[in-house]
Formats: structure tokens, sequence, C-alpha cells
């Protein structure tokens, strides 16, 4: 026992103190926070407003186009036609060209002409005041109550709640989109988990079988240890990146938020409300109806419908039993091969289950207590993933046990099989192996 | 006493057999060469000495006692095929393959030390090992296979990769732990160092065992009874004074001096011979021919060879 501390002491230790482990462990973060702060550092930066000659011949809309802090509206009293020719000898960015006629269909006649290409974000701001003035004048111009119209639409906008309601009388909102992402997520971390840590485990018994040194260690241990001294190392060291990845995304994220983004989190409701209002724009029934602030108490209830500790400890769990099982069946490809080359024909079966739980996880989303759903959640090879996938919509008890019954003994099982076919592989030079070979290794003796 | 007792191995591989009821004897302090050619078994039986693998059938008993885990940390091994890790420094990874044969940290630092300074590689404690040239790595693996002061030695090809200089340190080294009590297993080609070094042996061709015992007794059985005379005088008067005691074989003359192979007939001795071919030349030089193991190796394999080509045909 004290000898696998040993091994998974080196292996860890060795990992960790990779130039490349240190490298990718602050590049990580950085690259993480920059995506997440460089967009909004960015927009930041814009200061320069954009400025729009609105050549108006209908007068419905002088001097009224809200202003944005990124674009400003001049209403020079002159033609279209002499603006047009005048165009580059002015400092204007863009004509806005308002046609007479716009109220009796003439507004697919408004153009913006432009020299320079205004931001997305102000030409969706010009069209969406627009558009929303000439409904509101057209109302106007028909007597009809502009408030009795926001009122009416104020009381029959709605999302639909869903509450599931279980036998003990319990009753649950829930929100699909929010169960869809979290199992998808978690998901995605455990493929990437065990197919990154999984390789490393194979290399690592690689290089250990290539430059010999296997033969020295064995005389000291056995086979079964120095493998699973190798696969619990490297989960050891996969769980530190996790960690120190998350601890210092966060880190520098607060960090830079704090020294330089003082002033972003405003702009960025701002520009949320903007896109959910260029979102509604092509809906007018749910114009002007946003409920920002409710948004994030709405997602903190959604949450609270969920029962997050019995998903976390779920996700542990699948996370490394899925782990180690896979890597056992990793090890033993790189017992059984002399070289990078010749891992091709035996990684193929080890990925297929891994590629095709995250393919059908779209299909498990849709309908997470289907038939197919429930089998390759109850399946060891595909279990973590799919398992987790379904995770957040509810799965009763007794399929989750079963299934972390049988992964518990697909992992004994390959791992059994694994060292088996470790344990002769290890010492096997220079020949290439094929799967009759394999088979005859699992019925040698030690 | 026997350190090492291996009884009635036995070891099958899928299509071959690769030790056929081979059974050993190691006495203890003594050096002991094991021999064969490539391919003969001599691995697998080490491996299963060293519990890397295990008999299908057969014991193996280590003073006395069956083979344990417990063994291993009374056992040193140096593979033929040698390898470190190549990204790992040089006493971080030394430090680690003692610990691993269950030396305490602090003693395998304080004996590591002794031991780098004896061989005048200190200074690459912290070097990777890759920086190291091949004689320098093989240092460090002699050194990792004999820092926890085992029992029994198992020495795989011990002098390949050395220089003569090193390779007569190391050969130092292994009288040397002799004489502090160890014993030695050891598995070479290298006929000269076995006479040089070895008190028994023992030869396996083709997954047996086909010869053993000691080094003398060994010469001693398989001696021609032939001797060799350097004498100067007649010719014809030697030739004819030899009587029935022996019978020329192979002779050269260089100028007065006549050099002369005798085959003795059986029952005759060396001094019956001497003395008949005293009155007739002047001797310069009379000795027995003894093979070396050289020739004992290759006369041994060949024969087992010939017989068992035809047992091959209907594995």
């Amino acid at each position: 026992m004290n000898k696998i501390l040993l091994i998974i002491k080196r292996e860890y230790l060795s990992r960790v103190k990779k130039k490349s482990f240190i490298l990718m462990t602050i590049l990580g973060p950085i690259l993480m926070v920059g995506i997440m702060v460089v967009p909004i550092w960015l927009s930041m930066q814009k200061t320069e407003k954009q400025k729009v000659e609105v050549i108006d011949e209908s007068y419905l809309f002088t001097d009224l186009i809200p202003e944005k802090d990124i674009v400003h509206f001049d209403y020079p009293p002159t033609t279209f036609q002499k603006a047009y020719d005048g165009f580059f000898d002015t400092d204007y960015d863009a004509i806005l060209w308002i046609p007479k006629n716009v109220l009796n269909g003439g507004q697919k006649g408004i153009n913006l002409y432009y020299k320079k290409q205004l931001s997305n974000s102000a030409q969706q701001h010009i069209q969406y005041s627009i558009s929303k003035m000439l409904y509101e004048v057209m109302l106007a111009k028909n007597n009809v109550n502009l408030n009795l119209i926001k009122d009416a639409k104020d009381k029959s906008t709605f999302s639909m709640l869903t509450t599931q309601v279980d036998e003990s009388g319990k009753k649950k909102n829930t929100n699909t989109d929010l169960y869809m992402a979290i199992g998808f997520v978690s998901a995605i971390m455990i493929y990437f988990f065990i197919f990154m840590y999984g390789v490393q485990v194979m290399r690592g018994v690689m290089e250990e079988k290539t430059s010999r040194i296997v033969e020295v260690i064995l005389s000291s241990v056995k086979p079964f240890q120095l493998m699973m001294g190798k696969i619990v190392g490297v989960a050891l060291v996969g769980l530190t990146q996790f960690l120190l990845w998350v601890i210092l995304s966060t880190t520098l994220y607060s960090f830079v938020a704090a020294t330089f983004l003082k002033d972003v989190e405003m702009k960025q409701i701002q520009a949320k409300e903007e896109v959910i209002k260029i979102g509604e724009n092509l809906d007018f029934d749910k114009m002007g109806k946003i409920e920002q602030p409710s948004e994030a108490v709405q997602f903190l209830n959604d949450l609270k419908s969920l029962d997050v500790s019995k998903i976390v400890l779920c996700f542990i769990f699948y996370f490394l039993v899925g782990y180690l099982m896979y890597s056992a069946l990793f090890a033993a490809v790189g017992a059984a091969v002399d070289s990078d080359a010749d891992t091709n024909q035996f990684m193929l079966p080890i990925t297929i289950p891994l590629i095709f739980s995250i393919a059908i996880a779209q299909v498990v989303m849709q309908d997470p207590n289907g038939s197919l759903a429930v089998w390759f959640s109850m399946i060891p090879l595909t279990s973590p993933i799919v398992m987790m996938v379904r995770m957040p919509f509810d799965v009763p008890n007794w399929q989750i046990g079963l299934s972390m019954l049988f992964l518990v003994l697909g992992f004994f099982l390959t791992t059994w099989l694994a060292g088996k076919i470790y344990r002769t592989g290890i010492l096997m030079y220079g020949k290439k192996v094929s799967w009759k070979e394999l088979g005859k290794w699992l019925f040698y003796r030690g | 006493m026997n350190i090492l007792s291996a009884k009635n191995i036995v070891k099958r591989y899928a299509s071959h057999t690769a030790l056929d009821d081979v059974s050993l004897d190691i006495p203890a302090q003594s050096i002991f060469g094991l021999l064969g050619p490539n391919g003969a078994g001599k691995t697998s039986l080490i491996r299963i000495i060293n519990q890397i693998t295990g008999p299908d059938s057969g014991e193996v008993f280590f003073e006395n006692e069956k083979l344990a885990q417990k063994h291993i940390e009374q056992i040193g091994y140096l593979p033929e095929e040698r390898g470190l890790y190549k990204k790992m420094e040089v006493g971080e990874q030394a430090l680690y393959l003692a610990q691993l044969k269950g030396m305490k940290k602090a003693e395998a630092k304080k004996k590591l030390k002794y031991w780098f300074e004896k061989f005048e590689i200190d200074a690459w404690w912290n070097k990777k090992v890759e920086e190291l040239s091949k004689g320098m790595q093989q240092k460090v693996q002699f050194i990792v296979t004999v820092l926890h002061e085992p029992k029994l030695l198992i020495l795989d090809e011990p002098f390949s990769g050395f220089d003569p200089i090193n390779a007569n340190l190391i050969k130092n080294e292994i009288l040397d732990l002799k004489k502090k009590g160890s014993t030695i297993l050891f598995s070479t080609h290298n006929m000269g160092s076995v006479e040089e070094l070895c008190d028994n042996i023992a030869l396996i061709n083709r997954s047996k065992k086909i010869v053993d015992g000691s080094v003398k007794d060994i010469r001693k059985e398989n001696k021609s009874n032939i001797i060799e005379i350097e004498f100067s005088g007649n010719m014809m008067g030697f030739t004819n004074s030899l009587w029935t005691f022996g019978k020329l074989g192979e002779h050269s003359i260089d100028g007065d001096v006549t050099k002369a192979q005798i085959q003795l007939t059986p029952g005759s001795t060396s001094n019956q011979l001497l003395s008949s071919v005293l009155p007739v030349v002047e001797i310069h030089s009379f000795k027995e021919v003894v093979p070396s193991m050289n020739d004992i190796f290759i006369k041994k394999v060949s024969e087992g060879n010939a017989v068992g080509t035809q047992s091959n045909f209907t594995e």
C-alpha cells in the first residue's frame, strides 16, 4: 500500500512540476477571463459616437429619434439630394433617409446610406426606434388610446410556468433550458476529462515500457500497483488543474473586473436590455415588456428547484468512476503497443462509446426519460455521460442506483481485464500485437 | 546453505515453453553464472525469481522459505535492457527507486551520497537523466540495484555498455559485494568474465538446464585428456617413446622446437607419458589442455541443438 502511495506521488509530482502543466494552468484562466473580458473592454473603448444625418421628409421623426451613447442624430434642413451630393464633404458617417409616405407603406423605403458601416447595435437601435414610433403614430392617428394598448399588452403577456408535481403533493417549478445546460455542460466536462487524462495515462505507460524502466520497477512492485498508482496519480493531476483553473479564473476575473471594468456591469445590463429589445423587436406584441430585475431572481428560483447537492454528488461519482474505468483501458492499450502509431487500432473501441454518448446527448435532452436515454444511462461505458445529461430532469433514484452499481461493476471488470493485458503487454517487446493475441493474454497466469 | 533454490520450474507461453522443468541451487555468498544462448529462457527464469511473473508449476525458495512478496527487498535486479525515466532528475529518481525497494528516504539519501561520490557522479544529482551519457546512466542504474544491500543480486549482462575502465570498476564492486556477504546471480554471454568471477554456473539451452555445477568441476569433467608438449630433439624418437600412453595429434615444428598435442589413451596418466618421453627429448613445457568455458558452452549447446532439432518439429 505504501508503495502505491509512492507511485502516486511520483506520477503526480512529475506531472505537476512539468513546464507544460504550469503553463497550461496559468494560461487557461487568462484565456478564459480574456474571452469574457476582452469583448466588453473593446466595446468600452469605442467611445467615438457615430454621426447620422437624418433627412426626414415625413417630418414625423424630426428631433425625436432617441439619442444613444454610440450614435448621434442631426436633422439639418436640407433635401436628400443635397445631403447625398455633399455626403463626402461632411463628417457624417451615414445618411438616414425617411420618405414622405412612410405612413402609407413607405416604411420599406427607409434607407441608410453610409460611408462607414454603423455598428450593429446602432443599426438595430435606429430600426427599433423608428418602428416603434411608427407603430404608435399610426395608432394615435386612428384615435386609439395608447395607454389602453399598453395596459392590455402588459396584462396579456406572460411566459408559461411549468410545475412538476410529485406523489407527495410537493410542487416544483422547472426550467427546461437551464436543466439542459447543466446536464450538457457536466457531460462535456466528463468527456474531456476522460479523454485528456486517459490519454496521459496511456502515454505514461508507453513511456515506462519503451524506456524499459518498467522491468526495474516491477521487481519492486506488482504490475497492478504500478497501473493503479499511475491512474490515481494522473486523476489527482487532473483534479488539481481543474481546481486551480476554477480558483484562478474567479480571482483573476474579480480582479480584472474591479480594476478595469468598474462601470462595465452597468453597460452589460444595458447591452442585455438591448439584446432583449432586439429580440422582441420582431414581435410587436411583446414590445416594451422587459422584466430585467426579475430574471436573476427567476434564475435562482429555477436553480433552487433542482436538487443541487444530489447533482453535484452524482457528477463527482460519474466523473471519477468513469475516468477510472476508461483510464484502466487506456493503460492496457499503452501496455500492449510499442509505439504511438500502433495505438490507433486499440484506441478506436475505447473512443467510440465516448463519442457516441456525446452524439446522443441531444436526443437524451429532448426525451430524458425515453428508452434510449434510460438504456444508455445503464450501460457502464456510456452511463457517465448519458446519466449526467439526464440528471437535472429528475431521474428516479432506483435508476441512478442501478446505473451506479453497473458502473462500479464495469469498473471492476475493465480494471481486471486491463490489469491482465497490462501485466503481459508491459514486458512484451518488438511484437505487433493483434486482438487475438490480446485475448490470449487474458488467460496467462501471473 | 542455498540462498535460492528453484525446483522444477515450468513456464509456458501460448506458443512455446520458456522453461521446462528447470531446477537450480544457488549457494549463499557465491557468484553464480546463468549461461545460455539468446532465447534459452534465462530472462524468464530471472523474472520468476524477481516475482515479475509466476511459474506455471514448480516452486522457488529464498533462504528455505517459499518466495514471497516480502523477499523483494532482499533482491536487487539489474535487467539487461536498462532504462530510467528520462525526464526525471537523477537523485530524485534514485531515491524513488530505493524507496520502492522499501528503504527509508533519509537512509537512502545517505547511502546514495556515498555511492555517487564513489562513482564520481555526485555532480549530476540534479541533472535530468537524458543529459547523462550512457555510461553514467549505467552507473546510476548499478547503484540503484545494490543500494539497499540485497542478499541476492541479479545482474543481467552487467558489463554491457561500460567501457573497459568502468567495467573493471563494476567487476571490483561485484567482488567486493561478494566479500561483504552478497550472493550474485549473473547472466552473461561473456565467457571470460564467467571464468574469472563465477564459482558456479548453470547452462540453459532450449528451455532446459543442460549443465550445472562449480566452474572447476565442470572444466574437469569436460577435460579432453590432451597434453601439449614443447620439446627439442628427435621427432621420430619422440613418437616411438609415446608407447601406448598417448597418440600424437596436431604438431608443428618451429626451428628446433616442436609443439605437439598428445591425446592420452584411456587409463594412462600424464605422469606415465612424461616419464616415457623424458629420456628421449628435451622438454620445454608440459601442460594439460583444459577447455575454456567458451569451448564447453559451444560444445554443449551444439550437442543439445543436434538432439533438440527433432523434437522441435513436433511442436
